[in-house]
């Protein structure tokens, strides 16, 4: 829910009240901070740092539970995007040296083994487009028989922006969740994309709501938006209530109009993670892309006792991530069980 | 991890003598940014070899060219269309 005008008023300086609000109103009553809060929290000192993230990790137990959900990644259809995201190394609109390529059948199987190998309950298939074609739909029909029939494992997907037409077909082949991003929040969304529109992603989103497929559905942190418009993605999120949130640190690809930026602050990358679990107590929150370079062993393992209680194990779509044995141990290592397949919340 | 110690897997070699597309015995170009190996590239080398912990290479490091590279969860494979193909496991 986003700030509205029966919000209590909170005084965003009195750091101490805020955290005793917050603890009564998200861990007792389960509901959300509002943006005003929000932004509150991601205006608090490092100081604080450590008891925002023990309330977050409370909330994530209390309406979570201990157990973490883990997924792995795999692009049907890599790079040659129409569109310019500028955050993508997937775009065919900057010099980035990604080239495009498909993944056949047999490899997309392959993979998806090798992901439930790891207890993984979460297989999605994503591929750089606008919106799937007739070619791009054939071949996930396919493929996501082809694994079914071999792989005991939810498939989801992500494929862009779709019409009704095609929501209904993906319900149809079996799609458990869908992801699609809001990428940022509202008024920061024209400087990130320009090809699409944030209320186009939006519509797309409600659609995938409405469908009985789950819906996944995050963004990126860290690209030069303000404390204001990190709040408002935050937001924006909680009125949506995806079932999972995906969270994604700036990994700047060289060649992309962001790849001059630096990698985000750890301080603050955790921050962030505690006010999303504190927007989205109910929510799946996952470690997405570049976890890796912005908040390294200690910072993801801080991340996981701070709201974060989903993983991408393996690689991601373009880049690498770390072995999935060291996440499993640390998992492991934190009591914190792999979701198994059917495990709902 | 770096490519050169996750235990290689050649998938499908070049033709004949020809090296693969990342030999670092036969590299005249970096597989990172594709800039020639030497002179110049020394001050930005440690910055490349540090992103190919995060990513596979996307040059060919013999001749320059943009392979294509699939990136799997557990490996990722590069082909140059001159020099073959090949895979690397990631998953220990
Ligand atoms: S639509 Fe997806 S693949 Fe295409 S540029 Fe945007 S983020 Fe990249
Ligand atoms: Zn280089
Ligand atoms: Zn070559």
């Amino acid at each position: 829910m986003t700030a509205s005008v029966t919000d209590p008023p909170i005084p965003a300086s009195a750091d101490g009240d805020l955290l005793a609000i917050a603890r009564e109103q998200v861990l007792e009553r389960g509901e959300p901070l509002t943006y005003d809060q929000i932004l509150a929290v991601l205006r608090t000192g490092d100081d604080e740092l450590e008891a925002w993230l023990a309330l977050a990790h409370e909330v994530r137990l209390r309406y979570q539970g201990p157990s973490v959900e883990v997924e792995g990644i795999v692009s049907l259809k890599t790079g040659g995007c129409p569109e310019d995201c500028h955050f993508c190394s997937q775009s065919g609109q900057f010099t980035s040296p990604v080239r495009s390529v498909w993944l056949n059948i047999p490899e997309l199987v392959r993979a998806a083994k090798q992901t439930a190998a790891t207890g993984a309950s979460e297989f999605c298939i994503v591929a750089a487009v606008r919106g799937p074609d007739d070619k791009l739909m054939e071949q996930l029909r396919e493929g996501v028989a082809a694994i079914q029939a071999a792989v005991d494992i939810n498939v989801a997907a992500s494929v862009g922006m779709l019409t009704q037409e095609q929501v209904d077909d993906l319900v149809d082949m079996g799609i458990h969740r869908y992801n699609h991003n809001l990428e940022a929040g509202r008024s920061f969304f024209p400087q990130v994309v320009t090809t699409h529109s944030w209320q186009e992603r939006w519509d797309t989103c409600e659609m995938i709501a409405a469908s009985g497929m789950e819906l996944c559905c995050g963004g990126l942190v860290g690209m030069g938006e303000t404390l204001e418009q990190r709040a408002e993605l935050a937001a924006d999120l909680s009125r949506l209530q995806p079932h999972e949130v995906p969270l994604n640190f700036l990994n700047p690809r060289p060649g992309t109009p962001f790849g001059h930026l630096e990698p985000m602050d750890t301080g603050d990358a955790l921050r962030t993670i505690a006010a999303f679990r504190l927007a989205l107590p109910r929510t799946i929150l996952r470690y997405a892309g570049g976890r890796e370079l912005t908040l390294g062993d200690l910072g993801t393992r801080d991340g996981l006792l701070g709201g974060i209680n989903a993983v991408i194990v393996g690689n991601y779509l373009t880049t690498l991530g770390r072995d999935p044995k060291e996440d499993l141990e640390l998992l492991a290592d934190l009591d914190m069980p792999i979701r198994a397949l059917n495990d709902t919340f | 991890m770096t490519p050169s110690d996750v235990g290689a897997t050649v998938a499908a070699a070049g033709v004949g003598e020809v090296p693969l597309p990342d030999d670092r015995a036969h590299a005249a170009y970096c597989g990172a940014c594709g800039d020639p190996l030497g002179g110049g590239h020394d001050a930005q080398a440690p910055a490349c070899a540090r992103r190919l912990e995060l990513e596979p290479p996307r040059y060919c490091v013999v001749c320059r060219r943009r392979m294509k590279v699939q990136v799997t969860p557990g490996a990722w494979a590069a082909t140059c269309v001159v020099h073959g193909s090949v895979e690397h496991s990631t998953w220990h």
